[in-house]
């Protein structure tokens, strides 16, 4: 917030209302490293703490809207504010559902590492979860720096994660019509696959808040689409 | 708050500069108000809306060493031409002030003291029918129709307000300015004065004057932001207050340290 206001207090409310963004990112950030981890160490013990920790996003994201309309109905923001505001509690949620589909990821990873089939071949797992993750660590900074250009990036990248989520989910499906016995952890995988695909998408439409917070409209081209794993390259947004 | 046809142009205000003395108010005002709408006037204080709304009754005439340049036009006519009659001007473009100022004379007769003097009546019936419709129109008369002849000081501010909206439109006019009409009012007068200006928009083009964003925000079509006596930025209300392309006006309307 370059410009201040004077009212002082509100300047304090913005300030607040960014800092809970950034610690909600954060803790979004660590929920998906955590429960990508799971996979690739086939260790299942930090399951547990990664569920309960989704509470705790579940909370701030609820205190965040509180907050948000106290604000509201104090402040009366206008322009920037306004939308400031608008987007902050729509980052907030996306940010709460990415931790959903970390602790969703965190569920199925622990079937598949209990399995007597348990598989290694996650690699494309693996780049798909790091590509989105430093995504959400860019659109993230792209928030707080209010960088549209940079949010726009990110909002390109998408393309690659639906590329790498459409080579992965026919290469699990030739693996269930070869081999039935690996059927369901396959399956686990495609979901897990899945929801990082989702996160990838949950994280352009942050990068669409930024642009609007920022330009007061939103993005006018359409996102350069690459997933076909849902039969014609149809929206992606809808979700599976 | 669209509309939807492209509304007509209503007062044409082109270049329009304000002198008190040796001190400039208005730097050359560019402005079109569309009819049979509400176009909010916003600025910090001394930023010359006042001094541009009472250019358009030529209001400012009748204050010592005040000049105007410039040219502004209703319905295409030069009002500051020679042929302009400014009483007949006033008439037709009414005026509202910060404090209600009814007239210390009954409610009846605050309300049918323009149409006697402007000769718009014929009969007391007719004069009657006037009282009536503008006082309904101005949403006044459910609460005062049994005592028109109590005096207009004995009313409620908010009621004094609308005394003086019936007042206005008792003439006919074809503009009403209101400067800061809800300043000295409550909530809910407030209110009830916002929802009567949708109402006459109907029939009336309507410029107003508000410290109040909000206000502007709620009421008006278009709204035009003055600072240092020059419009910074005109547009439609609904982009003024969530996207302004200036970064005066943004500071303005978000109440920053411009």
């Amino acid at each position: 917030m370059e410009d201040q206001h004077i009212v002082s207090a509100f300047d304090r409310d913005l300030t607040e209302l960014n800092r809970m963004i950034a610690q909600l990112g954060g803790m979004a950030e660590q929920q998906l490293a955590a429960a990508t981890e799971l996979l690739d160490a086939r260790n299942p013990a930090p399951i547990d703490a990664l569920i309960a920790k989704d509470k705790e996003l579940d909370a701030l994201e609820f205190h965040l809207n509180e907050r948000a309309i106290e604000i509201i109905a104090i402040r009366s923001p206008m322009a920037t504010d306004l939308r400031r505001i608008i987007a902050a509690v729509k980052i907030a949620s996306v940010l709460e559902r990415i931790g959903d589909y970390a602790k969703n990821i965190a569920k199925r990873s622990r079937v598949i590492i209990n399995s007597e089939t348990n598989r290694a071949d996650s690699i494309s797992l693996t780049r798909m979860a790091s590509l989105v993750q430093q995504m959400l660590n860019q659109v993230l900074d792209a928030y707080a720096t209010s960088d549209a250009d940079l949010a726009m990036d990110v909002w390109d990248r998408d393309q690659e994660v639906d590329q790498l989520h459409t080579s992965m989910y026919r290469d699990l499906l030739a693996m269930i019509s070869a081999q039935s016995e690996v059927a369901e952890v396959s399956s686990h995988l495609l979901f897990i696959a899945k929801n990082i695909e989702r996160i990838g998408d949950h994280t352009t439409s942050i990068a669409e808040q930024v642009y609007f917070l920022v330009n007061g409209e939103l993005p006018s081209d359409d996102r350069p689409k690459a997933d076909e794993s849902s039969g014609a390259n149809k929206d992606t947004d809808k979700g599976a | 708050m669209s509309e939807k046809t492209d509304p007509k142009i209503k007062i044409e205000a082109r270049g329009v500069e304000v002198f008190y003395g040796e001190a400039q108010a208005l730097h050359g005002i560019d402005l079109d108000v569309n009819a049979n709408q509400v176009t909010a006037l916003i600025g910090p204080s001394g930023c010359g809306k006042s001094t541009f709304l009472r250019c358009i009754n030529r209001m400012n005439d009748v204050i010592d060493g005040c000049r105007v340049n410039g040219n502004i036009a209703i319905d295409g006519q030069d009002i500051y031409s020679a042929e302009i009659d400014v009483v007949e001007l006033r008439a037709r473009v009414g005026m509202v002030f910060q404090k209600p100022n009814p007239f210390p004379k009954s409610i009846y007769d605050n309300v049918a003291y323009g149409p006697r003097i402007h000769g718009l009546s014929q009969s007391r019936e007719q004069l009657d029918h006037i009282v009536e419709s503008s006082l309904k129109r101005a949403g006044l008369w459910a609460e005062v129709s049994d005592r028109l002849l109590a005096s207009g000081t004995s009313l409620s501010g908010g009621q004094q307000q609308r005394l003086c909206i019936a007042r206005a439109i008792a003439v006919s006019p074809d503009v009403v300015l209101m400067d800061e009409p809800c300043s000295a009012l409550d909530p809910i007068a407030t209110a009830v004065i916002e929802e009567l200006m949708e109402e006459l928009r109907k029939d009336y083009t309507i410029v107003i004057v508000t410290h109040s964003m909000q206000q502007a925000a709620r009421i008006s079509q278009r709204t035009a932001y003055f600072h240092l006596g020059n419009v910074v930025e005109h547009g439609a209300t609904q982009q003024i207050f969530t996207n302004p392309q200036n970064q005066q006006t943004e500071a303005y309307i978000s109440g920053k340290i411009g």
